[in-house]
């Protein structure tokens, strides 16, 4: 038996349906026998009837929904039918639901599920990678897994915490990405994983590009480098400790991210390096993001507005070069 | 009041000779009324004075409407009120200290300095704290009575407000709508009071009246004059009886005229002096204490005893408010999450 990263996801949300009934699901297009755009929810209304609810199109007013059905102690889980979307309820994740807890000593648990990240012809509206945005407000937990493993347990523990969690699902993993059997045993929630130990360069990196970097250091393996990958799984909280453990090692830092240049996981995982741990480093702090364009439509632009292993890899032996 | 008040049929106030229920409820309402008035009037003078950081923001003009809002909920109802709800806050049970404490900053009060003035809110008590973002509460409110639905309870209904001005955006929209698609027992009261801050009706909105959206959206609306103490309970009892029996979301429209500025920053020198003589611009605690002597609900006498007692209340909250700490930025948490283990620390 195999299990797909999206079947992880689907997974997840059966066992929390049937094990707490204070979770539903809240998203456009996800109930009946369609089950959302993705499938993530396929079959899940039939099995749970009246917790699986079809919205109309108002990103906004579902999240607003969601913040009421917290206070009144239910867990909701929202999908956004893409990541992009969810800039219509930027206003109810981060003005009302990230502030609540803060003002008024009620916390917020909802999870927002954002399907991210591109894949080939998706465009401009249906690509985003919107940790970075999410990270930069205060009072909300970003998570953004890159296993199987974790897509499952990480959306568990998401809707168990009290706080509201922004869940970055990437795309290109649903249907890519498989494990042999669902995991028993989570990862402690806000900790970083060392995925590939190293000496010579430590790669920071999360979701889709945990997999790019991975190929990228089996190739320089090739050449006798051994470079140390870390998959932060949240971005907010960051693990700084074991970022800065790893640059400890390697004396080297290249962080990875799928987002826009400007800001982001990767600059404020440089930043931490550069402030905290400058006397690690026996080259300068680099970082590698898509270009600062909106994402393109067509292949073979697309391809090259992303990180991939080509420009990870030129990258990485330019740090290693130092 | 329904959509048939529209067609031309006036307030019954003046002329039906109100029984003693009546009577009763009435007065109920002029009480909290005159406590917002009251305690507002105390606000004003304590911005003033240099007393309140922030802004100030009045439901001078609107206090009718208002009280009538908290007035018709019980235990179990949930109220979402917006910035001009002095009236409705209190009648719906909301302490005068925390009204006090918020905007003086006390570290006892509900916001602990963390937020100020309208913003305050007891969620646990089934009163929302609004955010700025206007109509952002609408679909807040919705989740609440969804929840309770799954819950299994019963008989709770939800009231929120809006002015014309939060009309407009377009969570409103989402929020009014998503309301109606999910059946909560729901009513949301809208206050024309002709201003979103400076800018007037007519660049605002171009629909006859803002009532009428009620068949687009499929609630049942209602429309009146905001200044008739009458109007506004019987309307408001109305809808808030017909959205506990299971009818459709209830849309509230009622108008009158601001008698502040925004907040208390702003003179309002942009509003018309004709304006001011419109009969929706009358002052609602005016109009009802004229009718409670008309009709000699009350003697001159027990109305200014009233106003006496009242003024003792809203000075006595002054009083120990301002003998409380304020916060202290060395003994605040600064933690945005009630998670702590997953509170992001950038310097570890």
């Amino acid at each position: 038996m195999s299990v797909t990263y999206l079947e992880a996801i689907r997974e997840a949300q059966t066992k929390l349906l049937r094990e707490d009934e204070r979770v539903f699901i809240y998203g456009q297009d996800i109930a009946g026998k369609f089950g959302g755009a993705f499938k993530a929810t396929k079959g899940l209304a039939e099995k749970f009837p009246g917790r699986v609810l079809n919205t109309p199109i108002s990103e906004d007013a579902m999240v607003g929904t969601a913040i009421g059905a917290a206070l009144e102690g239910m867990r909701p889980i929202v999908e956004m039918q893409f990541a992009d979307f969810s800039s219509i309820a930027l206003n109810q994740i981060l003005n009302n639901a990230g502030t609540h807890y803060y003002r008024t000593n009620v916390p917020v648990p909802i999870t927002v599920r954002l399907p991210s990240g591109g894949t080939k012809g998706s465009g401009p509206f249906h690509s985003q990678s919107m940790e970075g945005l999410y990270s930069h407000y205060p009072g909300i937990v970003v998570m953004t897994p890159a296993t199987v493993e974790d897509a499952y347990t990480m959306l568990i523990d998401a809707v168990a915490i009290d706080d509201p969690v922004v869940y970055c699902e990437h795309k290109y993993l649903y249907y890519h990405l498989k494990a042999d059997a669902l995991p028993k045993e989570s990862f402690p929630v806000g900790k970083a994983r060392i995925v590939r130990p190293g000496r010579d360069l430590t790669i920071v990196t999360y979701s889709a590009m945990v997999h790019e970097a991975l190929a990228v250091a089996n190739e320089l393996c090739k050449d006798g480098f051994e470079i140390e990958i870390v998959d932060l799984r949240t971005v907010k909280p960051l693990d700084t400790a074991t970022v800065l453990a790893s640059v400890a090692r390697t004396g080297r830092l290249l962080a990875v991210g799928e987002a826009f240049p400007w800001g982001g996981v990767t600059a404020e995982v440089v930043s931490r390096v550069a402030a905290e741990g400058f006397h690690l480093l026996d080259a300068a702090p680099a970082r590698i993001n898509a270009k600062d364009t909106p994402i393109p439509y067509h292949p073979n632009l697309w391809t090259e507005h992303r990180p991939n292993r080509k420009t990870i890899a030129a990258k990485a032996r330019q740090v290693l070069a130092e | 009041m329904l959509q048939a008040a529209r067609r031309g049929k006036k307030s019954s106030s003046k002329k039906a000779a109100p029984k003693a229920a009546v009577h009763e409820r009435f007065l109920e309402a002029f009480r909290w009324m005159l406590l917002a008035r009251t305690l507002e009037d105390k606000l004003r003078s304590l911005y003033r004075g240099g007393m309140i950081v922030g802004g100030v923001y009045l439901g001078r003009g609107q206090e009718a409407v208002s009280a009538a809002c908290g007035m018709f909920l019980k235990k179990g109802d949930v109220f979402g009120p917006l910035i001009r709800d002095q009236a409705g806050r209190s009648a719906f049970g909301e302490p005068l200290l925390d009204v006090v404490r918020t905007y003086l900053g006390s570290v006892k009060g509900p916001m602990r300095g963390r937020d100020g003035n309208i913003h305050r809110g007891r969620p646990r008590e089934n009163q929302l704290a609004m955010i700025s973002h206007l109509g952002a509460m609408i679909p807040v409110m919705v989740g609440k009575l969804l929840a309770k639905r799954m819950k299994g309870e019963k008989g709770f209904v939800g009231l929120t407000t809006l002015g014309e001005g939060g009309m407009q955006t377009g969570a409103s929209h989402e929020g009014l709508n998503i309301a109606a698609v999910e059946q909560v027992p729901l009513v949301v009261v809208v206050t024309n009071n002709h201003w979103a801050y400076s800018t007037p009706n007519e660049r605002e909105f171009a629909c006859a009246n803002l009532v009428d959206r009620a068949i687009g959206y499929g609630y049942e609306g209602h429309k009146i004059e905001g200044t008739d103490l009458n109007q506004c309970l019987d309307a408001i009892e109305t809808a808030v009886k017909r959205a506990r029996a299971g009818r459709p979301p209830q849309l509230v429209v009622a108008e009158v005229l601001r008698l502040a500025g925004h907040g208390e920053h702003d003179d309002a020198s942009y509003v018309p002096q004709e304006m001011k003589g419109q009969p929706f611009a009358e002052d609602p605690v005016a109009r009802t204490e004229k009718f409670i002597l008309e009709n000699s609900l009350m003697t001159r006498d027990e109305l200014q005893q009233l106003r006496t007692e009242i003024a003792k209340q809203v000075d006595d909250a002054v009083a120990t408010a301002q003998q409380e700490d304020a916060p202290h930025a060395r003994e605040e948490d600064w933690r945005s999450m009630s998670t702590q283990q997953l509170i992001d620390n950038p310097s570890v």
